[in-house]
C-alpha cells in the first residue's frame, strides 16, 4: 500500500557508495536515501570527501563503486559549489539572468526581487568584480530564490556570509524543505534547524592499514 | 536547445565586449606574423607571392592555437562550466555553442582580414576568393578540432603546451589542403578537389567534435 507514496517522496537512493582518489579511499559503504523534506548535513574533516560526495551525487564526478539512483529522473537540481559560477565582468543582474536561462529563465523583475531578498538591493547593476566576497556569495545564493529546483546541493554555503546572512539562509533552507524540496549540504557550522539528518563521513572511513609504502 | 546555445553565445560575446584584450591578442599576432615576413625574408613580390598562401595559413593556424586554451578554461576556473554541464541540455550543444563563439572571434575575423593580409604578401588578386573560401571552410574545422584538445586539457595546469601537441596532428591535413588550394588558384588550376576535401574535413569535425569534446569535459 505504501509503495505509491513512497515512490513520490523518494528522490535519490544511494547504495554502498565509495570513492577513491589518488589511491586513497575517502569513504565507503555509504548508503542513504534522500526524500522530499529531507535536509542532510554532510559532516567530515577537511579532505574527508564532502565536496567529492556532493559532486558525485550531482553527477559532476563519476561513480565507480556503488550506486546512485534517481527515483525521479526529472528532478531539478541546483548545485552551488566552492566556485560560485559568477562572471566577474558581468553585473549581478546579468549573471543571474544567464544562470537562470540554464533552467527556467527569468524576468528582470524576478531577478531584482531575488537580489533584494539576499540583501543586494541597489547592487543589481554593479559588476560582480566590484562586490565583496560575501556579496558575491549572496549573488550566487539568489539563485535559490530565482531558480526553482527539487534538490539543492550546497557546498559550504555559509562561507564568507555575515551572522545575519547565515540566519536568513537557514530560514530559506527551512522553507525549501517545508515546501517539499530536499537539501544536501556540507558545512562546518552547526545548523539551528529541526529535523536535520547528519551524514558523518568519518564513520565511513575504511578501517585498514595505510597503503604499502616503500621502505625508506 | 536553441535558447541554451544562444544564451551561451550571447553571454560570451558580452564578456568579450567587456574584456576585449584576450581576444584581440591572437588577431594582432596574426597580423604581426604576416607583416614581419616581408621584413625578415624579402620585400620582393617575386619571393613573397609564391609563399603567400602558406604564410597566411600557418599564421591563421597559430592564431587559432593561441586562443584555443581559453575556450573552456575561464568557465572552468570560475565554476560556470559546472553549471553548464548540470543544465538539462546535452553536452554537445554546449560544445557547439563554445565552438561557434570561438570561430566568431578568431576564425571569422581572420577570413575578413585575409584580403588585407594577402595584398601585403602580393598574393595575385585572382587567388583571393579561393583564399577567403578556404579560410571560411578551414577555420571552423580548426575551431572544432581544437575544442577536443581544449576540453581535454581543461583543469590541467600548463595545459597550453599539451594542447598544442595534441591538436597539431589534426591541424596538419587542414593546413596542407588549405594552402594547396590557394597555390592551385594562383597557378590558375582547378581548386574543386581541395575545397571538397576541406569541406569533408569540416563535416568530419562536426560529427566527432561535439561528442568527443563533451565526453572529455566530463572526465
Amino acid at each position: 500500500m505504501s509503495s505509491a507514496p513512497l515512490a513520490t517522496t523518494h528522490l535519490l537512493l544511494v547504495n554502498d557508495l565509495a570513492c577513491e582518489r589518488d589511491d586513497r579511499c575517502l569513504y565507503q559503504q555509504l548508503s542513504f536515501t534522500l526524500k522530499r523534506g529531507d535536509l542532510w548535513h554532510v559532516k567530515g574533516q577537511n579532505g574527508a570527501g564532502k565536496t567529492t560526495l556532493l559532486r558525485q551525487l550531482a553527477g559532476l564526478h563519476s561513480v565507480d563503486t556503488g550506486k546512485v539512483q534517481w527515483c525521479e529522473p526529472k528532478a531539478k537540481i541546483l548545485y552551488l559549489g566552492h566556485k560560485l559560477g559568477l562572471k566577474e565582468q558581468l553585473t549581478a543582474n546579468e549573471n543571474l539572468s544567464w544562470l537562470a536561462s540554464l533552467s527556467t529563465g527569468s524576468t528582470q523583475e524576478q531577478r531584482y526581487k531575488a537580489l533584494e531578498t539576499v540583501g543586494l538591493r541597489g547592487f543589481e547593476e554593479n559588476l560582480v568584480s566590484h562586490l565583496s566576497a560575501g556579496q558575491k556569495r549572496r549573488v550566487a545564493l539568489a539563485r535559490l530564490q530565482l531558480c526553482p529546483a527539487d534538490v539543492w546541493f550546497l557546498d559550504e554555503p555559509f562561507t564568507s556570509l555575515d551572522q545575519q546572512g547565515i540566519i536568513e539562509e537557514q530560514a530559506w533552507l527551512q522553507t525549501h524543505i517545508e515546501q517539499g524540496g530536499a537539501v544536501l549540504m556540507t558545512s562546518h557550522q552547526d545548523l539551528n534547524l529541526p529535523q536535520i539528518k547528519v551524514l558523518d563521513l568519518s564513520l565511513h572511513v575504511p578501517q585498514v592499514a595505510p597503503l604499502n609504502r616503500p621502505n625508506l | 536547445m536553441m535558447a541554451f546555445v544562444m544564451a551561451i553565445v550571447k553571454r560570451d560575446l558580452l564578456l568579450i565586449l567587456r574584456q576585449p584584450a584576450d581576444i584581440l591578442n591572437p588577431l594582432v599576432f596574426f597580423i604581426l606574423v604576416v607583416a614581419l615576413f616581408p621584413l625578415g625574408v624579402s620585400p620582393e613580390a617575386s619571393i613573397l607571392a609564391p609563399t603567400a598562401a602558406g604564410i597566411v595559413w600557418v599564421a591563421a593556424m597559430l592564431a587559432t592555437l593561441l586562443s584555443l586554451e581559453l575556450m573552456f578554461k575561464l568557465d572552468h576556473e570560475d565554476g560556470s562550466l559546472e553549471q553548464l554541464l548540470l543544465a538539462p541540455y546535452p553536452g554537445w550543444s554546449l560544445v557547439l555553442a563554445k565552438v561557434l563563439v570561438h570561430w566568431l572571434i578568431s576564425g571569422l575575423p581572420l577570413v575578413l582580414l585575409s584580403p588585407l593580409i594577402a595584398s601585403m604578401l602580393f598574393l595575385p588578386l585572382h587567388a583571393l576568393p579561393t583564399l577567403m573560401l578556404s579560410l571560411l571552410i578551414g577555420t571552423p574545422t580548426l575551431s572544432l578540432f581544437g575544442a577536443i584538445g581544449a576540453a581535454l586539457v581543461t583543469g590541467v595546469r600548463g595545459g597550453g603546451m599539451l594542447l598544442t601537441i595534441l591538436i597539431l596532428p589534426l591541424y596538419v591535413p587542414v593546413i596542407i589542403f588549405g594552402a594547396a588550394s590557394v597555390a592551385a588558384a594562383v597557378q590558375g588550376m582547378p581548386i574543386d578537389g581541395y575545397i571538397a576535401i576541406l569541406g569533408a574535413m569540416l563535416v568530419f569535425a562536426l560529427m566527432i567534435t561535439p561528442w568527443a569534446s563533451s565526453a572529455a569535459l566530463k572526465l
